[in-house]
Order: structure tokens, then sequence, then C-alpha cells
């Protein structure tokens, strides 16, 4: 296993994989190794060396951190200040079966973890400002900057983030951070059929109420949560706000226990661990049919994002994809056993012409393939 | 003018005629634009410091027709300059001697509102301002606004990754846009992105978006749009000194607030801003800043209460609370007037753009005064202090010879001190032909490269928007392995292109 401490160790084990032809399977934690296809012949390079805080200055909403920093330790010194990573991001350790705790932030980026609250706060990438990294020819780079309003130059953080290693190796992170809310509460409708889940959801995400994220699970009794968060008065005048609005669709009520329902939705703990687990992005309208066609073919579900985002359990991949396709999104491959990973791609396949664009930009990176280790 | 542009090609400008029908089998009658006379009306952009004629214009009207154009002059080399409404005020529309002009004007129509899922589907000539138009009968909003959103398109705005007042809590373009159609300069039609909240595979559009017009055109926009909030109300204050302007503003933030806007002027936009419209702005204060809060009337009550309180504990010396819509738009109109306002104190004034780390603004404010001295050239202040996004407006007389000149050394200056404090060249106009050559002062020969490999990835022969964004001399196929040790280059701070 090759270990960097520093940039100029990194970049020279890259360019020296570059100049050879190896590969080499960057690892953060490790939370998301099972995902993608198994690889082969490839160096895992360890970027745990890069750790630690390099810069926070609250009032400036700027975090600066080594891209092998965990994100628990991320999350907690922003805590500390009363502040969030607004995209809520999660550690991938869980769905896995595996305790939380071992994922890092350069894993978090590569990878655009996020949660719940992407529907109101936007996603990783959204909050990505500035990049350090090593290419795929073995250069340094930086891109982005560390103020929070920057267009100098091409947005290439917006690439890396959510590029599964396959562009470059992160080695520092920028990132916006916001206040954390000072109340939150959630609510919850309870026995609605998927289409009627996903118009409530719309109703709300359409009103006044704020709603920071909404989430539907169908089993065991269909319940339909709706967080909402912020200033105390403003929280509960809004409340009562969401109450009238989602009036039609049944009484609002305030959820107990909310924080358990909602990392239950983050490790995914209602669906089966043994069926294909498959991550469907569609426009969020359609995620109630999205769900029912499915259910209907065997599948169990939930929807986070209002609807934006399916999380299918099925074996069925391309019934998966299909629908996924038919309703305007692209169905990614999260969990599944080894065997069945090795066939099938992880990634939704794209129009050829877009693909042979997003393969010139790889080549961009990384044109010798040092990262392209056949997990995607 | 002492910008240098890249030469213009002989063979290209011999091949005029050619060029010219072979854009007419595209696109009949009217569409394309040959006469001198009438080409001048694209000489320049916001920036207008800089003309230059394009060698013709075209105005598409479909998608298949920018396709054609596009493939056309991918075929015969020949370059080319997107343009939306003309308001850059980096010079990212400015036309090249032997180039094509492609206007997207005739792309005006909205083409859905999609309030299910939160989209609306616009092609890239319309407004910024007519997209919220469209959608404010059913209660929603489109959040970006800069100021010149009466005029700016929604395809300039992508390709600019523009901002506005409101962009600290609600976001640039490219947090509120999800899907473009895409056209290549190989004339390839492609949707990346589209309703749901993320695409497959790389973040294309994350690069498209603010990329300047120089990896594609946009033919399609699809924009996030949102519940107007309930209510918004504003705070008018004034600080005897811009310290405490500043204090004010780390507090607001650290107490857990995000305005939906947060604005400082300094004394001399204060008084041109308050001559120029009557806002009824205190004349007294080095520093004013207006503070908005949107969302639920209880929410603005409760917070309006708190940001005087922690403004009035650094110092306010003016306070007031708006009392009426009418008192709020007020209290913007002085701020949203200001360029204007500004340009009444001088012949001619020059905006720049970069953004600091806010608690850096002292010294960038002091740092000003000293380089006004220097180039006695005045110099007016309005901020976007809730991100730290400065625009200095420096006054200058174009007529008067070595003004101009003056103006943009004292422009670099000011850009190149933003970055010594750790901020950025640009924080919403773009970089364009006019900080095109400050690149090196923030970035690397290495970061610069690879920012070109991406660019020669949609664009191999550099057809698209040349001269923009890099400085000189890039060729794709001139790009050698640049030799970076960890982090470590022999004098980082020359520039090497
Ligand atoms: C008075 C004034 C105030 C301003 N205030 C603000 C402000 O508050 N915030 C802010 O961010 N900006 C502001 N601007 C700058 C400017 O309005 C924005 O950059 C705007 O987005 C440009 O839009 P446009 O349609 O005029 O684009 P143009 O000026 O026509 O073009 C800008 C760039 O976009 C490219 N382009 C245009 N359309 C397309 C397309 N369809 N596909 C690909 N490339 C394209 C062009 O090649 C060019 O590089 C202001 C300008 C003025 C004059």
């Amino acid at each position: 296993m090759l270990r960097p401490a520093t940039e100029a160790e990194l970049s020279e084990i890259v360019g020296e994989a570059a100049a050879t032809g190896g590969r080499l399977a960057i690892r953060g934690g490790g939370s998301k190794i099972e995902i993608g296809a198994p690889e082969e012949n490839v160096r895992a390079l360890e970027m745990r060396g890069f750790d630690g805080v390099v810069d926070y200055d609250p009032p400036e909403l700027v975090l600066t951190v080594r891209a092998g920093t965990r994100l628990a330790e991320v999350q907690a010194l922003v805590a500390g200040q009363n502040q969030m990573l607004a995209f809520e991001p999660f550690d991938h350790g869980p769905i896995f079966g595996r305790p939380a705790g071992d994922a890092t932030i350069g894993g978090v980026v590569a990878a655009n973890v996020s949660g719940s609250q992407r529907i109101s706060s936007g996603a990783l990438r959204d909050h990505l400002l500035g990049v350090r990294a090593v290419s795929g020819r073995g250069e340094l780079f930086v891109s982005g900057a560390k103020v929070v309003k920057n267009v100098t130059g091409y947005d290439l953080p917006k690439l890396l983030a959510g590029s599964w290693g396959r562009l470059a190796a992160l080695t520092e992170v920028t990132l916006k951070v916001l206040p954390a809310p000072r109340m939150a509460v959630t609510c919850v409708l309870r026995g609605l059929a998927p289409e009627a889940a996903v118009q409530a959801m719309a109703a709300a995400m359409g009103s006044q109420a704020e709603v920071a994220a909404a989430a539907h699970r169908p089993m065991p009794e269909p319940m339909t949560l709706f967080r909402l968060q912020g200033f105390n008065a403003s929280v509960t005048a809004r409340m009562q706000a969401l109450e009238r609005r989602l009036a039609p669709f049944g009484q609002l009520q305030r959820a107990a226990e909310a924080e358990a329902l909602w990392e239950e939705l983050r490790s995914l703990a209602p669906l089966p661990v043994d069926v294909p687990l498959w991550r469907v992005s569609v426009p969020p309208a359609a995620g109630g049919g999205l769900g029912r066609t499915l259910q209907a073919l065997g599948a169990e579900w939930l929807l986070d994002w209002a609807g934006g985002l399916a999380w299918i359990s099925m074996a069925d991949g391309a019934a998966v994809r299909q629908a996924a396709a038919a309703a305007g999104g692209h169905a990614m491959l999260l969990r599944g056993p080894a065997a069945l990973r090795a066939v099938v791609p992880a990634f939704h396949p794209q129009a050829s012409a877009l693909a042979a664009l997003e393969g010139r930009v790889r080549k961009a990176f990384d044109p010798a393939g040092v990262f392209e280790t056949g997990r995607f | 003018m002492s910008l240098e542009m890249p030469e213009p090609d002989a063979g290209v400008l011999a091949r005029r005629e050619e060029i010219i029908l072979a854009l007419r089998a595209i696109v009949p009658g009217e569409g394309v634009i040959d006469d001198p006379s009438a080409l001048l009306v694209y000489e320049s952009d916001g920036l207008t410091a800089y003309r230059q004629p394009p060698m013709v214009a075209v105005l598409p009207e479909t998608t298949a027709q920018v396709a054609a154009i596009l493939r056309w002059c991918h075929l015969n080399g020949v370059k080319l300059v997107p343009r939306g409404s003309g308001t850059s005020l980096s010079g990212g529309a400015l036309p090249l001697a032997d180039g094509v002009l492609l206007g997207l004007g005739k792309f005006k129509r909205v083409l859905d509102i999609d309030p299910a899922n939160r989209v609306a589907v616009l092609q890239p000539g319309v407004t910024n301002l007519a997209v919220t138009q469209a959608i404010e009968h059913l209660g929603f909003y489109y959040a970006p606004d800069p100021s010149s959103q009466i005029a700016c398109s929604i395809g300039g705005n992508v390709a600019e990754n523009s901002g506005g007042v409101h962009c600290l809590k609600y976001g640039l373009t490219t947090n509120n846009v999800l899907g473009v159609e895409f056209v290549t300069i190989e004339g390839e039609i492609m949707r990346i992105g589209g309703r749901g909240l993320d695409a497959a595979g790389l973040d294309l559009l994350g690069v498209i978006v603010g990329s300047e017009g120089l990896l594609g055109v946009v033919t399609e926009v699809t924009v996030r749009i949102l519940p107007k909030p309930e209510a918004a109300r504003a705070l008018l204050l004034g600080f005897a000194t811009v310290e405490g302007a500043g204090r004010c503003v780390a507090e607001v933030i650290a107490a857990g607030i995000i305005p939906a806007g947060m604005e400082m002027m300094d004394r001399l936009a204060i008084h041109a801003a308050e001559a120029f419209v009557h806002a009824g702005y205190p004349l007294d204060v080095e520093a004013l800043l207006i503070v908005e809060l949107d969302g639920p009337e209880a929410e603005c009550s409760e917070l309006i209460g708190e940001v005087e309180a922690i403004a009035t504990g650094n110092g306010a010396v003016y306070a007031r609370i708006s009392q009426s819509e009418q008192e709020r738009l007020n209290f913007w109109a002085g701020r949203k007037a200001a360029f204007p306002a500004v340009g009444r104190l001088a012949p001619d004034f020059y905006c720049m753009d970069g953004t600091i780390p806010r608690r850096r603004l002292p010294d960038v404010l002091t740092r000003m005064k000293m380089l006004s001295a220097q180039y006695g050239l005045g110099v007016a202040n309005v901020f976007h202090a809730g991100d730290g996004n400065l625009h200095p407006l420096i006054l200058y007389d174009v007529n008067k010879p070595g003004d101009l000149d003056k103006a943009e050394e004292f422009g670099a200056d000011i850009l190149r001190f933003c970055v010594e404090m750790g901020g950025v060249l640009t924080g919403e106009h773009g970089v364009g032909v006019e900080k095109r050559e400050l690149m090196p002062v923030m970035f690397t020969e290495a970061d610069i490269a690879q920012q070109w490999h991406v660019k020669c990835a949609f664009d191999s022969k550099s057809l698209l928007n040349p001269g923009k964004m890099f400085p000189l001399l890039h060729r794709c196929a001139e790009l050698g392995r640049v030799h970076v040790h960890g982090g470590q280059m022999a004098f980082p701070e020359l520039p090497r292109f």
C-alpha cells in the first residue's frame, strides 16, 4: 500500500505510475469500497496521511481541511461553532453493515455525498469552494479558492465533486459552512399513496414553509416526513402554514424521535440487505410513479429529496434502469454482490456523444489512465 | 486601448464572402449581418473601453441552426464569439476581427414552467428579470438577481455564473441551474442535467456554468425556481468607521443569521447615490450597510431586532428599519443605482470585482486609498459585504491621455492585493479579456494548464471565444508537461504565459 504524507510524495507516486502504466485506487476511509466493480491489478493509494484542519474562520463561512480528515471530525468541529455542512453529508459505512466513522472528507467530496437537506440547501458540489489535488499527470494543481464567491477560471471543483477518484487525488478541500439552525422539528403525514405523497411534498416545497427536507417511506405504514428548521418563532409560524397547506392530504403531526427517522433514511435501514440496492435520481414529481411501478415488480423503496431521490431494492437492474430513464433520470448500482458488480456498471450508461465528451474530460486530468481502475 | 487580441488570420479574412454565404445557407434572410455599420452594434459589451466589430454576425433561431453554424465553423477553422445581451463587464462578448459573432437574442421563449418540480425551462436569450416575471403569478421567483437583470440574458448568466445581492443566501447561478441543452463546437447537441437534482457521470454542467462561452453554446437552460418569501424587511445602518461596519457584518453571521442581502457602501458611493436618487441616506457616515431579511413575518421581526442590537453594539450611529415595502425599496434604490450614480462623478468609471476574506476589508480599503493617491484617480466602493465581493469603481476620463491606462493599472493593483489578502480576481463578472493576463497572479502554471486541458477536451482547435479567460499564447497542441514538485516552483510569482 502507498501512503504519501506530502503532496510532493503524492506527485511522485502518481507521476511514476503514469510513466510505467500503473493503476492507482485512491482510498479515503474505505466506507464506499464496495461500490463499483471489484478492482484488479491496482495499488491502493491511501490518503489518510493528509489529515487535519488547515484553516477555519467561522464568520467567514469557510473551512479548509486536508482530504484525509475524517468526516465525523469535521462535523464535530463545525458543530462546536454552531455551524453545519448544509449539504448534510453522511457516512456510507452503515449502508454496508459497518460502523460509521471511517469516511473521510475527501471521499465524501469525491462521491458528492449529499443528504436529505440537498433538496433545500444544495449538494456538496454547491458548497465545494476550492481544492488542491494531484492530477493523473502527477501535477499538483489548485482550483477555486478560499472565499465564498469566486468565478475566476473554470469551476474545476465541481468536476472533482462526484468524480469518484477518477480525475485526481484530492489533498485539500475548502468548503462553505453555514450557521446551524437554532431548532428543527419534523412533522409527518401518514397513510399516503406514492403519488399523493409526492404531491404533498411538492406542495410543501412550493410553499413559503421553507421545508428543509422531505422524504417518504411506504412501508410498513406510509409516512411522509417534513423537516422545518431555523429560528424559533419562524419555525412555529411555518409549521402552522404547512399544516394549512397540507390539510388536503391529511393531518400533519409532529413526529417524536425525529432524528431516528432521518437516521434510518440515511442508513437505509428499512431496505433489505440481501437485494441489490439502486440510487435513482429523477425529477422529484416522478418519484411516486417510479416507486409504484417498481413496487409492482417486487421492489422495496424509499424516497428522499421530495421525490427526487429514490432508493430502490430490486434484483432486476434492467427494470430499474429502464424506469429511471423513462422518468428522465438515472440509476446507480450502490450495493450488490461482487459478482453482480463485476458485470453491471455502477453508473447509468450515457448517450454516446456525452460519454465521449466525458471521456475526453477524464483524459484532460488523467491521460494515462492512472486512476482508471476498472471500478467504474 | 492597450488590449492585445490574437492576430487576425489573414486567410480567414480573405474568405469573408465565402463565410457569409455559408452562414446565409444556414440562417436565411436578416439573420446574417455583414453591413459594417450594422455590425457596430456588436463592437463592445459592458466593458466599453474595448471595441472591435466582428467579421460578421449571425442570429440563429433554432438549436439546429446553432449546431450547423458551429459544425461549419469547426470544419472551416473559423472562430466564434457567443453573445447574449452584451452586458458582460469583463469583455467576455468582445468580438474578433476574424470571427463570427453568434447572437442568441432570438432565443426568447419561456419553454416550460413546472411548479411540481420547481423548475422553469428557458431559451438562453430570455432576460434574467423575465424569468421571474414569467413565474411570479404562481408565487415563484428566480433567485440570482444581477443588477443588470432587466437586460442580461439567462444564457449570459450561465456563461458568467452571475451573482446578485441575494447570492449569499440563495447562491450564484451555478447553484440555481439544473440542466442545459448545449451545442459543442463539433455541432453535437447534448443535454446535460435536467429536472432532476443531479445527472449521471461527471458534473459537466458544473464546469459549463461560468465557462465564459469557451466550451460550447448553451441553447436551453433549466433553472430552479423558489417560492417567493412571505415578507422582506431591511435595515439601513450607518457607521462612523468601515471597521465598525465590517465587525457588524461578521457578528451578524456569527449569530447564525444569513441575511437575504447585506450590502456596504463607502462615503463616496453614499454621497453619489444620495445625490442621484435621494434615497434618504445619512451623509455623515463612513460606511452604510443595507441588511435585508426575508422569510415569514415572524422571522423578519425577530431578526430585525437582533441585527439592530448587533449594529448598535458595533457603534452604528444611524439605524432605520423599513416600515413599508416602499421604504424598503427606497433603501435599495440608492444601492441599485450606485454604478450610474458614481458614473456622474467623472466622465468614465471602471468597475472592479475582486473578492476578499471579509476580515481583510479594512486592509484592502486602506491600500485602495494609498493607490488612489498614487494614481491620482478617485475610487468609490460598493461591496457585497456578506460574501466579501468588492466592487471598487475607479473614476477616470477617457479623453485625458494616459487616464485609461492608469485606471487599468490601478484596477490590476487592487486585484493583485485582493489575491495577496487570500481573495480572488473576480467574484461574479468573469475573467474575460479584462483579467486574462492577471490569471498567473492567482494560479500557477500547472493550475492554468489543468484548466486549459479541460478547454481542449471541449474545443481542441480553440475556436470558441479565443483571447478570453486565459493569458494569450495558449494552443492545445503545445501543452507540455509542467514540472512541479510538491507545489514548489521557481519564481512562482512570475507569469509564464
Ligand atoms: C450595469 C451592470 C450591472 C451589472 N451587475 C451585475 C451583478 O450584479 N452581478 C453580476 O454577476 N453581473 C453583473 N453585471 C455583468 C453582466 O450583466 C453579467 O455578466 C451577465 O450575466 C451577462 O449576460 P449577457 O446576456 O449580457 O451576456 P454577454 O455579455 O452577451 O456575454 C457574456 C459571456 O457569456 C457568453 N455567452 C452569452 N450567451 C451565451 C450562450 N448562450 N452560450 C454560451 N456562452 C454565452 C459570451 O460569449 C460572453 O463570454 C452587470 C453589468 C452591467 C452592465
